[in-house]
């Protein structure tokens, strides 16, 4: 994967998939401390304890058209390049936790990339399911929460595509203010 | 510095947008609306699918297609990521292969516009001689 942003994409698809109502995504930038957290939570199926111990090996998946699942073991392979980790937590019926954690300054954790375009794929595709994201600098912290869109929005779809286009345009100058790269 | 964009804005915003939707209601054109849906696994995300995923969004709209479009799992042809599947009212869904943006853009012109079949068809058959 080219960059940060397409792991959690990824990511939150397993999510989706996992028939989650509301998925919440924290993007945590520490220079200081040197670190660069993901964490992605989501209400959806969760998995029971031998799905769990097998869903980091890249034979193992869910579906029926190939017998790879790489999402996971990549986004680990990744994170652990730079010194980090990966760790996922889940309960049956309770929903699942992914927390990658990576090196900031390493020169082999991959830049951030499109958040915006990555965001607004998501809403676009899901209207129905609510996301929280929260994303934090040293220079602020900026929250996109659907359900106030929708508020705003009174009744006009958030997956209009005109909508889509402003919302991903927001939260590109929005996380340009607390210095997202 | 231009004021960055809040959510008060997208209120100021939505008046327009919903204008034009109840425009587009009341107006006499047919009930048409392509379905599109992009292959979003790990090989799809990785060769590219988010783009092409806005790039229908976006043109689709800009073009004045009706049209939803969604996302779906993988689809089994990993080997010509991106892959789409485009289903127009009243025909059998048809799966594009190697989608790049110009290619996309070829689609939405030829097939979806137009009624010509473009290169790069990955033929699915739902029939097969067992079920027979």
């Amino acid at each position: 994967m080219k960059d940060l942003s397409m792991h959690i994409l990824d990511i939150i698809q397993n999510s989706v998939r996992a028939n989650a109502s509301t998925i919440d995504l924290n993007i945590i930038e520490d220079k200081d401390a040197d670190l660069f957290k993901i964490i992605i939570h989501d209400d959806g199926d969760g998995m029971d304890v031998d799905t769990l111990n097998k869903v980091l090996d890249p034979f193992f998946t869910t579906r029926t058209t190939r017998k790879v699942g790489l999402g996971l073991p990549l986004l680990k392979q990744n994170a652990e390049r730079t010194g980090g980790y990966m760790t996922i937590n889940s309960e049956l019926g309770e929903g699942t936790e992914t927390k990658a954690v990576f090196s900031y300054f390493n020169i082999d954790r991959p830049s951030l990339g499109d958040m915006p375009g990555t965001i607004t794929v998501l809403v676009g595709a899901n209207p129905d399911i609510r996301f929280n994201y929260v994303h934090k600098t040293e220079d602020g912290e900026f929250l996109f929460d659907t359900e106030e869109v929708k508020e705003a929005l009174d009744g006009v779809p958030i997956n209009n595509a005109e909508i889509l286009m402003y919302l991903r345009d927001m939260i590109k100058e929005n996380l340009q203010a607390i210095n997202v790269d | 510095m231009e004021k960055i964009k809040s959510l008060d804005d997208l209120k100021k915003m939505k008046e327009s947008v919903k204008a034009k939707i109840d425009l587009r209601e009341k107006s006499d054109k047919p009930e048409k609306v392509v379905q599109v849906k992009v292959a979003m696994a790990t090989c799809g995300i990785a060769s590219g699918a988010k783009e092409v995923m806005t790039y229908f969004i976006e043109h689709l709209d800009k073009r004045g297609v009706p049209a939803v479009i969604t996302q779906t799992g993988c689809m089994g042809y990993c080997y010509a990521e991106p892959t789409i599947e485009v289903t127009k009212p009243g025909e059998e869904p048809v799966v594009f292969g190697d989608v790049s943006i110009e290619k996309a853009d070829e689609i939405i012109e030829k097939y979806i516009k137009g009624n010509e079949l473009v290169e790069g068809i990955i033929p699915v058959n739902y029939n097969t001689i067992d079920e027979k």
